[in-house]
């Protein structure tokens, strides 16, 4: 079976996306890093789903993919709006409220 | 079948890892959207074709080029940018790997009846029930998030002028 190994492939590329969230500064390195999360995520859904031959699997899936298709959708807007504003993309300069 | 799953794998964690390191924004993209393709097979190995057309459909089709589209947007698109973006070393890494996943399917192609992954009419059609039987709630719900997203979207991506701040 391809479960397991399919559980450690989610495994490692969560970790490489939740490191490249936490050292990059750019802000649009962050989203993809957040994609790779989210793919990683659908990844475990999908594995789980053919190790125990059921569909709810992949119908986590298809809602993970609508999840990001609205996330992309909406946080590239705010991007946008960042880069028009502040004229950089880096995350530290976006620190007005001194949160 | 095990070694086209584990030479897929270590596709995508090496084009993870040049995604999350690189520092060009077009050759991250370019790396990514390789890192879906090669988890796109694994969904096929894994016996979800379906999910795995819908990976390559929407994740490497959709999302990125929303991607490519702010990447350019953003970046004052100068000529000798684009012929930088052109040169070789841009484009031979993921190529390669683009390349060992060609083979990959090729080969798939080639062997396809012998191998125990052929497209199970039943398990489509179950997928098909239960998301509009036990799950239609959540259909109901995704539905009521992407309109949000579309509203939210518009909202965000105007320009706004100097004068209307």
């Amino acid at each position: 079976m391809l479960s397991t190994p399919a559980l450690v492939l989610a495994m490692m590329l969560f970790s490489l996306g939740l490191v490249g969230l936490l050292s990059r500064r750019n802000i649009l390195y962050m989203l993809l890093s957040l994609e790779i999360m989210l793919n990683a995520a659908s990844l475990a859904f999908i594995a789980g789903g053919a190790r125990w031959g059921q569909v709810d699997g992949e119908i986590m899936f298809l809602f993970i993919l609508t999840l990001a298709a609205a996330e992309v959708s909406v946080a590239l807007g705010i991007v946008l709006q960042l880069s028009y504003r502040f004229h950089t993309l880096d995350v530290d300069a976006f620190s007005e409220m001194r949160g | 079948m095990e070694i086209l799953f584990y030479i897929a794998a270590a596709v995508t964690v090496l084009a993870t890892l040049r995604v999350i390191t690189h520092v060009h924004a077009v050759h991250a993209l370019l790396y990514l959207v390789v890192a879906l393709i090669a988890l796109a097979l694994i969904f096929y190995l894994l016996g979800a074709q379906f999910a795995a057309a819908l990976e390559i459909i929407i994740y490497g089709g959709a999302i990125m080029v929303l991607f490519i589209f702010v990447v350019m947007l953003l970046g004052p698109l100068a000529v000798e940018q684009e012929r930088t973006w052109l040169t070789p070393g841009t484009w031979v890494g993921p190529g390669i790997l683009a390349l060992v996943l060609l083979g990959e399917v090729g080969y798939l192609i080639a062997v396809g009846d012998h191998l125990p992954i052929t497209v199970s009419e039943a398990r489509q059609k179950g997928v098909s029930i239960a998301l509009y039987g036990p799950y239609i709630i959540g259909v109901e719900l995704a539905s009521m998030l992407l309109l949000p997203g579309l509203i939210g979207a518009y909202h965000l991506g105007r320009r706004v002028s100097k004068e209307s701040r």
